[in-house]
């Protein structure tokens, strides 16, 4: 079980004995050979993308900067796709970081999520859930994007730069 | 020509088989360092995403990331990074275009089809498909 820093602190004195007693019994990660799947599989992902790319350069008239787009929403469509099979979720077993970490897995977390609790109602269900996976990527993109903003936005000309 | 000048000269006018080792190789070691993240620092792999987009924004806050989109295309592109990427670019983008209000409102500009995407399409996968019970 994964928990954070936050969430570890929160705990009773008997929860915190479990939890060491449950690290004792946890198998060993294999982490070099979860470095190679991660490295593999998400150059391959990476790759596939760099593929769409240029068939969307050579056939459909983008060039290297507006085919980014289009891009994007196929490896979406073809990640929900796969996660409607079943598919995905297996392959992200041995891929771990290598399947989410490319865009393709931030569809996946937000699919799954949408699928896992549709017998909840589509509004409190697949509405309410959607973002309980993919949310904190955006939370935090979006505030450090503005701070980010603002900070060279502020700084910058006091070194007689361009912001 | 030299065989330092023909790495060069490869390099300044990347054929297409390059463009597929090159995203290979860059997408495959952001990956990788996520999976440090996770396996290693043992982050939880909410963290470990929210860390790299983060790192995406700071990156291009730094002129940093634009770069590493020429040299790599997709392998720098596909990356939950270029996310954060897209969203600093979106923002000052639209300060330069509209001013101050453009900070706020530029955010989502680029993201907006990745984003509208998985919306649209997680939700219509919920309406059409029942999870089988196992």
């Amino acid at each position: 079980m994964e928990l954070s820093r936050t969430q570890r602190n929160r705990l009773t004195p008997v929860q915190r004995n479990y939890l060491r007693l449950a690290a004792r019994h946890e198998p060993r990660r294999r982490i070099a050979r979860n470095m190679l799947w991660a490295f593999g599989t998400g150059g391959g992902i990476c790759a596939i993308g760099q593929g769409i790319q240029f068939a969307f350069m050579h056939w459909a008239g983008f060039d290297q900067k507006t085919a980014g787009n289009p891009t994007v929403a196929v490896m979406i469509l073809l990640s929900i796709t796969f996660t409607c099979l079943g598919v995905y979720d297996r392959f992200a077993q041995k891929a771990g970081a290598g399947s989410a970490v490319p865009v393709t897995g931030f569809a996946n977390a937000m699919c799954s999520a949408a699928l896992e609790h549709r017998s909840e109602g589509l509004v409190l269900g697949v509405g309410g859930q959607l973002f309980k996976v993919a949310g904190p990527v955006i939370v935090f993109g979006t505030t450090a994007a503005f701070i980010f903003a603002l900070l060279r936005v502020l700084i910058m000309p006091l070194f007689g730069g361009h912001a | 020509m030299t065989r330092w000048e023909q790495w060069l000269d490869l390099l300044a006018n990347k054929p297409m088989w390059l463009m597929f080792v090159l995203a290979f190789v860059v997408g495959g070691a952001i990956c990788l360092i996520g999976q440090i993240l996770i396996d290693v620092a043992r982050l939880t792999p909410a963290h470990a995403m929210t860390t790299l987009v983060v790192a995406g924004v700071a990156l291009d806050a730094l002129n940093w990331y634009e770069p590493l989109i020429d040299f790599a295309g997709a392998g720098a592109t596909v990356p939950i990074t270029s996310f954060g990427n897209a969203l600093f670019h979106g923002a000052m983008s639209e300060y330069h275009r509209d001013g101050w209000i453009g900070l706020l409102t530029g955010i989502f500009e680029v993201t907006s089809a990745g984003i509208s995407c998985a919306i649209v399409f997680s939700f219509l996968a919920a309406l059409l498909i029942r999870p089988v019970k196992n």
